[in-house]
């Protein structure tokens, strides 16, 4: 689709825009509707719209498919992480209230945690997914 | 108008039976997967329509508010929604394996041609 | 909107009816109250799912072929029967909105009520996903990288493959092929 300027241009501009709101939706899940599933879902679009515009070698160069198939298992990772470090620190699993002494602080910074986890994996799996079905060739 | 109130589970059962018959009618096994995911939709709506609470109001906490719906079947189904993507992809791509092998996705070529085998 | 999903035989319109349909069923999520879930079905069923479904139909066909076939009736009828069946089991169910319905009764105060004071945060939804029901997140979040590795699995990752056949290993030590 490299002739179509109006395209470009516009996908220039807004994929900037879609990332930020993924971030955006990443991280203010705690005080407005959002989290890791939706934040992902949205990053990826970013990706899928730039390969679908500007074709798929280009992203592949930026994320390469090893890359995303592993930053997928550290979203995995991550979350485990952080339930292990509950018990580590003498609580159960996937119990955030041994992390600090303030209760409020010890839940939100678990729940960070684990949010993060899980749309690193969300993101990932979905460009993984992306690759997959527009990778192959048609035989 | 007693039983008036149940219209959200008619709902869902038309929509539930509309995806239960694409799967069992349709041959083509493109359709059988959105078939799939309108079934699935419906349960969601199942799920969300009994958190619904008269009066109440989005769980976000604002002050003042007391009545919220209940969270916990949307946490379910949130899960369940990128749960369901990942599975319609899995299912897409069997069926890609399956135009390879078979060069058709259509359920009676593909018994015919394992028949003649 | 799903029965004409059910009747069109081109697969392009029944792709981009299934995104409408999902948009549609993210705008009802809205007016039930549910925010977080409407933000995920418009994300995933209108986007990620269409791109994969025609990425799909790039690499198979989209034209489904028109055939008669006996037993439509016979599905028709088990569907009618099944749908009867489940309106039956409607009647007994609480109506829409009902704050006696045990919905509301067994765990629900208690998230609703005093997840704030003791989690802090104001989302409740993001409180019962990520602290009271962590488990069941990382569960999910285990399937669907299972279903990542499966579908690679299946018809590969996107990556061009750099090895060629070599073909297999004789008895000598050599390949049969170079």
């Amino acid at each position: 689709m490299n002739q179509y300027t109006v395209l470009r241009v516009i996908a220039k501009i807004m994929i900037p825009v879609i990332l930020l709101y993924g971030l955006y939706i990443q991280f203010h899940g705690e005080y407005s509707p959002g989290g890791g599933f939706q934040a992902g879902i949205i990053f990826a679009a970013g990706f899928v719209i730039y390969s679908l515009i500007y074709g798929l070698e280009k992203v592949q160069q930026a994320v390469p498919p090893v890359a995303v198939h592993v930053l997928a298992a550290f979203g995995v990772f991550l979350f485990i992480a952080f339930g292990i470090a509950g018990m580590l620190m003498g609580g159960d699993f996937l119990q955030y209230r041994v992390f600090m002494e303030d209760n409020h602080a010890a839940e939100t910074l678990g729940i960070i945690g684990i949010e993060l986890g899980v749309g690193i994996t969300v993101a990932t799996v979905a460009i993984a997914l992306f690759y997959a079905f527009a990778g192959r060739e048609r035989d | 108008m007693d039983w008036l109130g149940l219209y959200n589970y008619w709902v869902v059962v038309i929509l539930m039976m509309a995806g239960f018959y694409i799967v069992i009618a349709q041959g083509n096994l493109v359709k059988k997967i959105v078939g799939l995911n309108i079934f699935q939709t419906s349960v969601f709506i199942f799920f969300i329509s009994l958190a619904k609470l008269d009066g109440g109001s989005a769980p976000v906490y604002v002050e003042g508010i007391t009545e919220y719906s209940n969270p916990l079947p949307h946490v379910l189904i949130l899960t369940a929604i990128v749960v369901g993507v990942a599975l319609t992809a899995m299912g897409l791509a069997l069926v890609v394996r399956v135009h390879e092998l078979y060069g058709s996705i259509e359920e009676d070529e593909i018994h015919e041609q394992d028949g003649s085998d | 909107m799903a029965i004409a999903i059910v009747r069109i035989r081109n697969l392009f319109a029944v792709t981009m009816l299934t995104g409408i349909y999902s948009l549609l069923a993210a705008s009802l999520f809205v007016l039930l109250d549910a925010p977080d879930v409407a933000l995920t079905e418009a994300a995933v069923g209108a986007g990620i799912a269409i791109i994969l479904m025609l990425g799909t139909l790039a690499l198979t066909t989209s034209e489904e072929k028109v055939h008669k076939k006996p037993q439509n009736l016979l599905a028709l009828v088990v569907v009618f029967i099944t749908g009867a069946g489940l309106i039956y089991g409607t009647l007994d169910m609480p109506h829409f909105g009902d704050p006696e319905a045990p919905a509301h009764q067994h765990v629900s105060p208690r998230y609703t009520q005093e997840s704030v004071d003791e989690i802090g945060i104001p989302n409740m939804v993001t409180s019962v996903l990520a602290s009271y029901r962590a488990l069941d997140t990382l569960g999910e979040a285990v399937v669907i990288f299972v279903a990542m590795v499966g579908v690679i699995m299946v018809i590969g990752g996107g990556v061009k493959r750099r090895w060629r056949d070599r073909g297999r290993v004789l008895p000598d030590g050599k390949r049969d092929k170079p």
